[in-house]
């Protein structure tokens, strides 16, 4: 199952820009795709490039926290090599993703992280958790733009890993990264 | 501010409301992972709760069962949706109570 379907393909150049599925076999077409596909991808940009006191670096190194719960390899890829050139350090996100509670990062970035990766693998999470997070000096509006970022992942890991997305090579992920960083997500 | 509310209420609409090849039952049974029968269930299972298990297989057997490639497509666009859904509309609800106590506190 090489070929990609006219949909799946529109739906990753969108998303992405860059990606090799390989679950869809034949051509085919749901007139209905492109505006779903331009709703995640508006909903996406938002997120990630829309105003927050979060930085791009923060939001991306967020989306590849979260795709890593997810175990999605291609978005790991994708957000980490982002994340990493967006804040010339790209230890910094290995680290974060290796063990977010000794990773080189502030606290209230640390505890936002830890709250959006137990949402992710225990699909709720309760008030006193949250809580905790509040404590930690985190805003309301931060944490509701962390949960917007966890979203559009919680999304897109899933297309990715459904319709089996593969890893492009290093300088094809970094190319993408680029491309994010100054593109955006439309 | 990042605001995606609107953006949020738009994508929910789309995938239940408008316009698929597969009827709107099925979709909202794929967004809300509930009622579906096999060989359905266990994929929308999988999208929902490990995406990274679903298997060329998994698919082979909705695909035998009847559904097209497309109607496919957007049970599975509907299973992510919907699961991603829960969780922010979960940990939205959590977030409005634990800032309404904290200020309930002071």
């Amino acid at each position: 199952m090489i070929e990609v379907t006219a949909l799946a393909r529109r739906l990753c150049w969108l998303l992405f820009g860059w990606f090799r599925a390989s679950r869809w076999s034949t051509l085919s077409s749901w007139r209905s795709t492109a505006p779903t596909s331009t709703a995640v991808v508006d909903l996406t940009h938002e997120a990630m490039r829309g105003p927050s006191a979060w930085s791009i670096g923060d939001r991306e190194l967020m989306a590849a926290f979260v795709s890593k719960v997810n175990e999605s390899q291609f978005c790991i890829a994708a957000h980490s090599a982002t994340s990493g050139l967006w804040y010339g350090d790209h230890e910094k996100v290995v680290a974060t993703l290796a063990e977010v509670e000794t990773a080189p990062i502030d606290e209230p970035l640390r505890a936002t992280l830890r709250m959006l990766g137990k949402l992710t693998r225990g699909h709720s999470i309760d008030p006193d958790e949250m809580g905790a997070v509040l404590a930690e000096g985190v805003s309301r509006q931060q944490i509701e733009d962390a949960l917007a970022v966890c979203l559009a992942f919680n999304i897109t890991d899933r297309l990715a890993e459904a319709f089996d997305f593969s890893v492009a090579s290093p300088a094809a992920m970094n190319a993408g990264a680029r491309h994010l960083l100054k593109r955006g997500y439309r | 501010m990042t605001d995606i509310t609107q953006l949020h209420r738009a994508l929910v609409a789309r995938v239940l409301d408008s316009d698929g090849t597969s009827p709107p039952g099925l979709r909202r049974a794929a967004f809300d992972n509930a009622g579906l029968s096999e060989p359905i269930r266990t994929l929308i299972e999988k999208v929902a709760y490990r995406a990274y298990s679903v298997t060329d297989d998994d698919i082979a057997a909705v695909r035998a069962a009847g559904l097209t490639e497309d109607q496919i497509f957007e049970i599975v666009v509907c299973a992510a949706i919907g699961q991603a859904n829960r969780q922010y509309t979960s940990a939205l609800a959590s977030v409005a109570n634990a800032t309404g106590e904290r200020e309930g506190r002071r």
